[in-house]
Order: C-alpha cells, then sequence, then structure tokens
C-alpha cells in the first residue's frame, strides 16, 4: 500500500489553497484512477459497486486490445506484401513495423484529447470525466495507419470541444466523439482517407521495411465502388489481412473484444444484435431488387466482413451514451444503422464506407425512438386507465 | 437626441447586433462567406439597401395604411433590391456571378424586415438611416470575420491571394476542406456568438 500511502501524502498539495491546486483535477483523476474513490453518500440508502464508469471505460480499453494488436501486425503485413518482402519478413518484423505505425497515433490522440479534457475540468471546476479514454483508444483504430499527426491532432481537438466539451462533457453528448473525429477528418481532409494511396504506410520506419513509391492498394470496398466487380470473398476478410483502417480489418479480433463486452454487459446485445440484422436483410434486398452496381450485387456476408461494419456494430453502435437507451428503442436503433450503412454504400459510390455516416446519422435520431418509445408506453397505460 | 442616434448606429454593430444576437441574416452568411471578396460586397450591399429602405419607410411611415404596411415595405426593399443587383452586374459583374442568387434573396433577409417593422416605422428619417448603417455594418463585420477564416483556412488565400506560404503545402500542409462548407460557417458564427455571449453576460440564457 505504499501507492496509497505516496497519494496521501502528497495530496495536502492539490487541495484548495496548496501550491499545486492548478493541478487538482489532473491529480484527482488519477487518484480516481489507480483506487476506487472512499466517499459514499451519507443520507438515504444506496447500493453501491466498485464497478464505476472508469471501470467499465477500461473493460471496454481491454475489449479493443485484440483489435490494436492484430491492426499494429496487420499495418506491418499490408507494408511487407505491397513491398514484395513479405517472405522475408519474420512476425516481429510485422508486428514492430506496425507498433511503430500506430504508437505515434495513439500518443496524439491521447495527449490531445485529454490535455483538453484536463484544462476544462480545471476550468469548470470538476473532476476529470473519464469518457477519452475509450475514445481516445478507439480514435487511432478507425483511420488509416499513414494519417498525418497534425490532422489527428485538429480533428482530436474539434470533436473533443464541438461534440462533447460544449455540450458538458462525458455522458452528455449525442455525437459518437470518435466518429465525429473520423468524419471530421473525412470531410476536411478527404485526401488522407479516401482513395487508393493512404491505407498502406510506403515508407520505411526506424530502418524497418523499405521505402515503396507509386505502388498504392485500395480497399475492398473502395475497389467495389469504383470497378464493375466486387473482389471475390476469401479467409483474409474474416481474419483481416487487407488494407484498411488500423483497427476494423479483422472480423476476429473484433468478434474476441465483443465477446468480452457482451459478457460482460457493457455493451448492449440487442443493440450489436439488430445492427448485424439490419445489415444483413438490407444486403440480401440489394442482392435481390438493388441497382446494377458490384456493390449491390455484393453477398452479405462479405458486407458485414468488409469495411467498418463490424468495427462499427461492436464498439461504435453500442455506445452507451449516444444509442437509443429503451428496450424497445435498442432494436430500432440498431437495425436503422445496419440498414443505412448498406444503402449508404450501395446507393452513393462517393462514399464506399456507409458505418460511420449511419452511426453519426442514427445517433442524432437516438432521442427522437426513445421518446416515440417512451411515449407509446405512456399512452397505452392511459388507455388502459381509461377503459 | 443626438445621444440616441448614437445609440441607434452604435448598438447594433456589437451589443445589440442582428446576426449575434437575434440571430437574423444567418442564410446569407453560411452561403456567401467561403471567400472574403463576395463576403463584402454582400455586407455592403446589404447596408446600402437597409439604410436607403429605412429612410424612404420612415418617410412614408405616417401615410403607410397599417394593414398593408408589410406589402409596401416588401415593395420598396425590392425596387432597392433590383437597383443594387443591376450596379453589381454592370460594375462587378464576377462577383454578382459568385453571389448567384444571393443579392436577389436580400428581399427575404429577416434584418431587412426586422429594421423597418422595428425601427423605421417608429422613429424619423435621420435616425432609421444610421440604425440602418449600423445594423448593415454589424451584418457586414460578422461576414467579415467568418469569410476571413474561411478563405484563409479553406482555401489558403485572401482576397484570391494566396496567403499560406507554397512550402507549407510542400511539408504536407493541406486545406482545410471543411471551412469551404456551410457547416463549417454555422460553427464558426457559433463561436463568435459564444465570444459575444461570454462578454455580455447580461444576454446568457438560464
Amino acid at each position: 500500500m505504499s501507492l496509497r500511502n505516496y497519494i496521501d501524502k502528497i495530496k495536502p498539495n492539490f487541495e484548495e489553497g496548496g501550491k499545486l491546486h492548478a493541478f487538482r483535477s489532473v491529480f484527482e483523476g488519477f487518484e480516481t484512477f489507480l483506487y476506487v474513490p472512499n466517499t459514499t453518500a451519507k443520507n438515504g440508502v444506496n447500493i453501491h459497486d466498485s464497478f464505476d464508469s472508469k471501470r467499465m471505460m477500461i473493460m471496454v480499453v481491454i475489449a479493443l486490445c485484440p483489435a490494436l494488436l492484430f491492426g499494429m501486425y496487420n499495418v506491418g503485413y499490408q507494408h511487407f506484401a505491397l513491398a514484395g518482402m513479405l517472405s522475408q519478413a519474420s512476425f516481429w518484423n510485422m508486428f514492430w513495423f506496425g507498433f511503430l505505425a500506430v504508437l505515434p497515433r495513439l500518443i496524439v490522440s491521447y495527449v490531445v484529447g485529454l490535455t483538453i479534457e484536463f484544462i476544462v475540468a480545471q476550468w469548470k471546476h470538476e473532476e476529470i470525466q473519464e469518457g477519452y479514454l475509450v475514445s481516445g483508444f478507439i480514435i487511432p483504430l478507425i483511420v488509416p495507419a499513414t494519417c498525418p499527426l497534425w490532422i489527428l491532432a485538429i480533428a482530436v481537438a474539434f470533436s473533443v470541444i464541438f461534440a462533447k466539451e460544449i455540450f458538458g462533457g462525458t455522458g452528455m453528448n449525442f455525437l459518437n466523439v470518435a466518429l465525429i473525429t473520423r468524419a471530421f477528418i473525412f470531410f476536411a481532409y478527404p485526401s488522407v482517407i479516401t482513395g487508393e494511396t493512404v491505407w498502406v504506410v510506403d515508407h520505411a520506419i526506424c530502418g524497418l521495411g523499405a521505402d515503396i513509391d507509386g505502388m498504392t492498394a485500395a480497399t475492398a470496398l473502395g475497389t467495389a465502388a469504383t470497378t464493375a466487380a466486387a473482389p471475390a470473398f476469401s479467409m483474409d476478410m474474416v481474419w483481416g489481412l487487407i488494407p484498411g483502417s488500423v483497427g476494423e480489418t479483422s472480423v476476429i479480433a473484433i468478434a474476441l473484444g465483443a465477446l468480452l463486452l457482451l459478457y460482460t454487459g457493457i455493451a448492449s446485445w440487442k443493440t450489436m444484435l439488430s445492427v448485424f440484422v439490419g445489415g444483413i436483410l438490407m444486403a440480401l434486398v440489394y442482392n435481390t431488387w438493388g441497382p446494377d452496381n458490384a456493390m449491390a450485387q455484393m453477398p452479405w456476408y462479405e458486407h458485414i466482413c468488409l469495411g467498418g461494419f463490424c468495427f462499427g456494430a461492436v464498439f461504435m453502435a453500442t455506445d452507451p451514451v449516444t444509442s437509443a437507451r429503451t428496450e424497445v428503442g435498442k432494436w430500432i436503433y440498431g437495425l436503422l444503422i445496419g440498414m443505412m450503412a448498406i444503402t449508404i454504400r450501395v446507393m452513393n459510390p462517393g462514399y464506399p464506407e456507409g458505418m460511420m455516416l449511419a452511426i453519426l446519422l442514427m445517433n442524432c435520431f437516438a432521442p427522437l425512438i426513445d421518446w416515440c418509445v417512451v411515449q407509446r408506453n405512456v399512452n397505452k397505460r392511459a388507455n388502459r386507465i381509461n377503459k | 437626441m443626438a445621444n440616441k442616434n448614437n445609440e441607434a448606429l452604435k448598438q447594433p454593430m456589437w451589443v445589440n447586433n442582428p446576426v449575434l444576437v437575434q440571430i437574423l441574416g444567418i442564410c446569407s452568411a453560411l452561403a456567401v462567406t467561403a471567400q472574403l471578396k463576395p463576403a463584402i460586397v454582400m455586407g455592403l450591399s446589404v447596408t446600402i439597401i437597409v439604410a436607403m429602405a429605412n429612410v424612404i419607410i420612415s418617410l412614408l411611415r405616417n401615410t403607410i395604411p397599417n394593414r398593408i404596411r408589410i406589402i409596401i415595405q416588401l415593395v420598396v426593399v425590392a425596387a432597392l433590391v433590383t437597383i443594387v443587383s443591376e450596379i453589381l452586374k454592370a460594375f462587378a459583374y464576377d462577383v454578382s456571378v459568385q453571389l448567384s442568387v444571393y443579392v436577389g434573396l436580400i428581399i427575404t433577409n429577416c434584418i431587412l424586415m426586422g429594421r423597418l417593422e422595428a425601427f423605421a416605422m417608429q422613429n424619423g428619417p435621420w435616425a432609421s438611416f444610421l440604425d440602418g448603417i449600423g445594423n448593415g455594418l454589424g451584418y457586414a463585420a460578422i461576414l467579415i470575420v467568418v469569410a476571413f477564416v474561411r478563405e484563409l483556412f479553406g482555401s489558403g488565400t485572401l482576397f484570391g491571394f494566396q496567403i499560406i506560404p507554397q512550402c507549407f503545402y510542400e511539408a504536407g500542409y493541406l486545406n482545410n476542406g471543411l471551412m469551404i462548407m456551410p457547416p463549417m460557417a454555422l460553427i464558426l458564427v457559433g463561436c463568435i456568438i459564444w465570444f459575444h455571449r461570454a462578454k455580455n453576460k447580461d444576454l446568457q440564457e438560464n
């Protein structure tokens, strides 16, 4: 318990009038990060569980780890594959290459986001809110590994301030912060997040890998949007050995995270399942009656495996803050996300990936869905009385 | 009396700015501010039209029947808008092409009807003129600030001249495409309102 003693020893410095008072919120943030707060309510009967929102966030971060680790490996794998050096590179070569490519983005995401959170918390005399732990982890996973750091920093600052802090901070945002970051990059700097040149790192990092010029690799969805035929389904799409944003390629790694989230009850199985059901239904509809383009003719299992569909369904749609909260609402919300995502992919070749826009759109409608569900219940009960 | 005229001119420039406080004229503020030049032309056009319309309505205020006052105001504004539109076409053709329908749409700008109804119908021509100038310039100021930020970060230029040096682009700098789009203009106007409310605490809602 020496850490506990040390924290207690330095604590007075941070209280009102202490010399390090300016860092009070930072100190409190770290203290509650390390230890469960020992303050309890003084009146009324309360049932307390040590499972507070910090623990919950950490569970999500753990669930994201398989996707991150696999994503790092895949970044290296794609680089060596494009350079034609796959046979010479070992597993650790590939992993270290990807690690070095992704790590700066993870650091920038956390440093920029947490700095803004700390400043706002200190300014408003509030405790640091822990919501950014998850957002900061997700952001590097949903951008390409080549995304310039300064663009990432601007996008993170924009989304933390305009999607979260001005609505009152963690738990008050109605739009998913990580997705707003991606949407900002998507609309402000489209050249770094779309096209054929951004998905594979094309230069050596710290002596690992090689500089490759003029070689490009499109994502499978990008190919399907621009050519007449969709790429044939392969097991690589399930394992995730395809070009794409860092964390979204592997269905297996995302499934591991999904199992943890469902087992611990953090993510709603209703939302998750209904996103998949909506996506599969819509894909089948377009297979049968859709327009004559490659995206519409793509089989449903390929739609599900490619792009950010799985990642979005598991980690973004289920975000408890921005999703619908009523039980019936979750079904409607999830179904519409799945259907919208496939519809955007098929109907608009300009946006080969519809998941981001579908989730953001339904984030806006989630309160309306909840309101309708609650009103329906109110009316039903009112009718029962009047009868 | 002089003090009141002074107020009529100065109040709408900042403290009681039509865009920031009454949230009027937002539509054109989003539409024409992608570049600085059309924004300035738009701001000046609106200033002239509000001032002239205010004077004309103020002179007519005692003879306008109450029931048809909106129609008369519209006729006056429409005549002035047509004149300005023709002048722009004659002397600044490229800007009038850039502004396209938005010059014609000045007629629907809420600032105009707002000032005619709220001020010119009750006040004399000189006060009305000052009020029109003040409101027009207050509107123009917001347009210019928004257009400055949007053109600088969205296109890297000001008045069409490149400001951000070429070496930045070679080092990997990119123009922010979102700045060119109207949603960013709305966010910028929001930021200015945020700053304005922070400075004028009596405007803050609870």
